[in-house]
């Protein structure tokens, strides 16, 4: 009676079981380590290469909405008058949504940096420049407004920053192949890394994969146990530096906001103005999370079928 | 249960370590796996179960063709054979108590379901006070008595015990050995290999030797 009531208290001891591969040892801990700084740098290469696309498409749309008809003066000939007929074929231009003449005070603006304040600037022979907005949506007929400028608008050139767009889009795309380039290779990298450490952590559960073995488990018992803790570390590992990239992130988008309140920080504001990173450069952070996370299950699946081929 | 017909083993392109053995294992039956160190114990007992594969040579068990056998028909068999092997090879984030039900732990069954068929057993092999504890915290002896726990909880029909007193005091070696006799008459055939003919004398068991690869009855 007294042994059976023991026995009954020991059934109640039992601690829940260990898991089958262990949790917390120096191979997962480091593979864990290498996972996350592995999603570390391939997720910052992701966020930087969409950034930097996003900044040279706006710069382009920026730079290519506005155009510039410059108006000499031209002996002879009455500069208001031809400004007034350069405002008027702009106008008439299909794709041409406003073009507003500078005043001589806004053309002296300009000026002021090289010039410097009080010049008398109706002495000068000035140019006049005229800001033309493009429409959003047609496409503008530009080739045209520079035929009709030329016919009929006395000195007037067009300036539609076509090489500096071409200049700039040559270096932008530049910039987006060598990313993308980057990012594949920190992606082979991240892959090889992660699945050289996850089979280095199997190798080091081997005696696990025999012992299981040799009791009777089924060979898709063994993978799936394995699969499951890798998977686990893979998500763990991911998540860690998935978060950090995108926290690190966030705070450069929060960066420029906070630099306007100090003094000087409204030029350092424009600069990284542009880094903030949308949805689809977190996406392209979870995205990596689940292929480091996916690669560390499979790496895991393939050296335990490894090793018990070995075995037999 | 065991049958071998003209069995030969060689690793790679080496020598033959085993030569033309025949031999069966009835059921409910009790024999020593005697012979010189090095003489292919441990290869004989790896080809009864199944993780070698012979070179030539018949081998049933349980009235199956070994070499018939996929992966997971292994596996299934392998429940019926309780194995101890000569360097323990309990798991060390396991305690006794969790490397004893491993063998039901792996067959999916629930640990509600055996836990006091564990307790039963650790109380069995001596190890009632020791069933929390790690391995390294465990003597040679209790690590000798929680395999063969292990081999014997899911109550195979066959046990394959390689010098399962090899690490152990003499006083425990016949401990160790009146349990396998008790195990034997409760209806588990044992084979027992060893090389302590003191072991061998205290029990009148059937004697199976290797001898430069092959097998002798010593009756």
């Amino acid at each position: 009676m007294k042994s059976n009531k023991r026995r009954e208290q020991e059934t109640g001891l039992v601690r829940p079981s260990a898991s089958i591969v262990p949790r917390d040892t120096v191979t997962s801990r480091a593979l864990l380590m290498v996972i996350a700084i592995m999603t570390f740098v391939a997720a910052l290469i992701v966020g930087a290469v969409g950034l930097v696309r996003d900044a040279a498409t706006h710069w382009r749309t920026d730079m290519v909405r506005e155009v510039t008809i410059q108006v000499r003066p031209v002996q002879g000939r009455d500069l208001g008058a031809e400004i007034g007929k350069a405002v008027e074929v702009a106008g008439r231009t299909p794709g041409i949504a406003d073009a507003r003449s500078l005043t001589r005070e806004e053309t002296g603006r300009l000026l002021e940096p090289w010039l410097g304040s009080g010049v008398d600037l109706s002495v000068l022979p000035l140019p006049r420049l005229i800001a033309v907005r493009l429409a959003e949506k047609t496409e503008p007929d530009l080739a045209g407004l520079r035929k009709a400028l030329s016919e009929e608008v006395t000195g007037a050139t067009l300036d539609d920053h076509r090489s500096w767009s071409a200049r700039l889009a040559a270096i932008s795309d530049a910039i987006v192949v060598a990313g993308f380039a980057t990012l594949g290779l920190v992606l082979i990298a991240t892959v090889l890394s992660v699945s050289f450490a996850t089979r280095g952590a199997v190798a080091a559960n081997r005696a696990i994969v025999e012992v299981l073995h040799l009791i009777g488990a089924r060979d898709s018992f063994i993978a799936s146990t394995f699969q499951r803790h890798f998977l686990a570390v893979g998500l763990k590992g991911g998540l860690i530096g998935g978060a950090a990239a995108a926290l690190l992130f966030g705070l450069t988008g929060i960066v420029p906001g906070l630099l306007s309140w100090i003094p000087g920080g409204g030029e350092a504001a424009f600069l990284t103005g542009q880094f903030a990173l949308d949805q689809q450069g977190y996406a392209g952070i979870a995205g990596i999370v689940v292929l480091v996370a996916l690669v560390t299950t499979l790496a895991s699946r393939v050296t335990v079928r490894w090793t018990l081929r070995e075995i037999d | 249960m065991v049958r071998f017909q003209n069995v030969g083993l060689r690793y790679g392109v080496g020598p033959e370590v085993l030569k033309d053995v025949t031999f069966d294992i009835k059921a409910n039956s009790f024999q020593f796996l005697t012979g010189p160190s090095g003489a292919g114990k441990t290869s004989l007992l790896r080809l009864l179960f199944l993780s070698l594969r012979p070179t030539r040579g018949l081998i049933t068990l349980f009235e199956q063709d070994a070499a018939r056998l996929d992966a997971d028909e292994v596996a299934t068999l392998r429940r019926r054979i309780g194995l101890v092997f000569q360097d323990f090879r309990l798991l060390d984030h396991f305690t006794t108590y969790e490397n004893v039900a491993l063998p039901l732990r792996v067959q999916g069954r629930a640990e509600s379901n055996y836990r006091a068929q564990v307790i039963e057993l650790l109380h069995w092999v001596g190890l009632g006070d020791r069933m929390h504890v790690l391995p390294p915290v465990l003597s040679g002896g209790e690590k000798q008595r929680a395999a063969i726990a292990r081999a014997l909880i899911s109550r195979p029909e066959l046990l394959l015990a390689d010098e399962p007193t090899g690490n152990v005091d003499p006083p425990l070696a016949r401990r160790l050995l009146r349990l396998f006799i008790e195990l034997h008459k409760s209806g588990t055939s044992v084979v027992l290999a060893t090389h302590d003919m003191m072991l061998m004398d205290q029990y009148d068991g059937r004697r199976l030797v290797l001898a430069d690869g092959r097998l002798y009855e010593d009756r």
